[in-house]
């Protein structure tokens, strides 16, 4: 099923995409532009609130508050302490990016990846419309289907999590013999 | 909705991502321009786990394993961060040239 441009913008559910993607993708400029090392971090909470959004409107609720409450919750406090504890510069610094000949052509690599899979996406699929689900994936279902045929790659998941954090420690711990 | 609107939107941040990876001076920063891109590979997977309405729903499991893959990756990077910080006093990734010859 496919749709035309003039019922693309008759759709209110394509408002609220657009309501949406361009406050994502206007925080997540700022996120790899902005001067102040604090605001760049909290503008990631935007972008990462703007995906749960649309995780929503998707239907995939779980998959939502998940990324709020994993990467708005957690991973956002783990940058600001990162932050803290590195001392990096707090005040407006324009020291935090590289210099103009380094930024034009990681722009220019930039766009063009953008462009290429851009136009390979609209040859590929065109304008073919996501079906309505029923007002979206329950949380039992997901659960089900997760602890039934995904319960062995949820399990390595889970073990990679313990020995990453377990490594975590071990790499960021002071040895005691030089503590002092 | 279209499926277009959504990977178009993903391929907007992974690249807006790739560009702060290249660009950003300060680690911290780095990594957090590797978690736009993996924002915009989660919108992918999920938009396409609506389209061809997957009964396993293997797009938001797997969504829920990046995030986890994420957090573990946000860990251990924030800990090496840290261990350089304590033995160069310094977490600029291009005064970072021990290993270049």
């Amino acid at each position: 099923m496919t749709t035309t441009v003039a019922d693309w913008f008759g759709t209110s559910e394509n408002w609220v995409f657009l309501l949406i993607a361009i406050p994502t993708l206007g925080a997540a400029w700022k996120v790899v532009s902005s001067q102040n090392i604090v605001r760049a971090v909290l503008y990631l909470v935007v972008t990462l609130g703007g995906t749960a959004a649309l995780f929503i409107l998707l239907g995939a609720e779980f998959v939502a508050w998940t990324v709020v409450l994993v990467y708005i919750g957690a991973v956002i406090i783990l940058f600001l302490i990162g932050i803290m504890i590195t001392r990096a510069p707090l005040g407006t610094e324009g020291d935090l990016s590289h210099p103009v000949r380094v930024r034009i052509p990681a722009a220019l690599l930039a766009w063009i990846m953008f462009f290429f899979i851009g136009w390979a996406v609209l040859d590929g699929f065109g304008a073919e419309v996501i079906p309505a689900g029923e007002g979206g994936t329950r949380t039992a279902d997901l659960a089900a289907v997760l602890f039934d045929r995904w319960v062995i790659p949820f399990e390595v998941v889970s073990l990679v999590l313990l020995a990453a954090l377990i490594g975590g420690i071990a790499i960021a711990r002071r040895d005691p013999e030089d503590a002092s | 909705m279209t499926i277009a609107q959504f990977i178009i939107l993903g391929t907007a941040l992974f690249s807006i991502g790739l560009y702060g990876v290249i660009t950003r001076k300060n680690a911290v920063l780095v990594l957090a321009s590797v978690e736009v891109m993996l924002a915009a590979v989660n919108v992918n997977l999920v938009a396409f786990d609506a389209y061809v309405v997957d009964q396993l729903h293997a797009g938001q499991i797997f969504t829920l394993f990046a995030i986890a893959i994420a957090a573990a990756e946000v860990g251990i990077g924030i800990a090496i961060v840290l261990m350089i910080f304590r033995n160069r006093r310094s977490a600029n990734v291009d005064e970072l040239d021990l290993m270049r010859y």
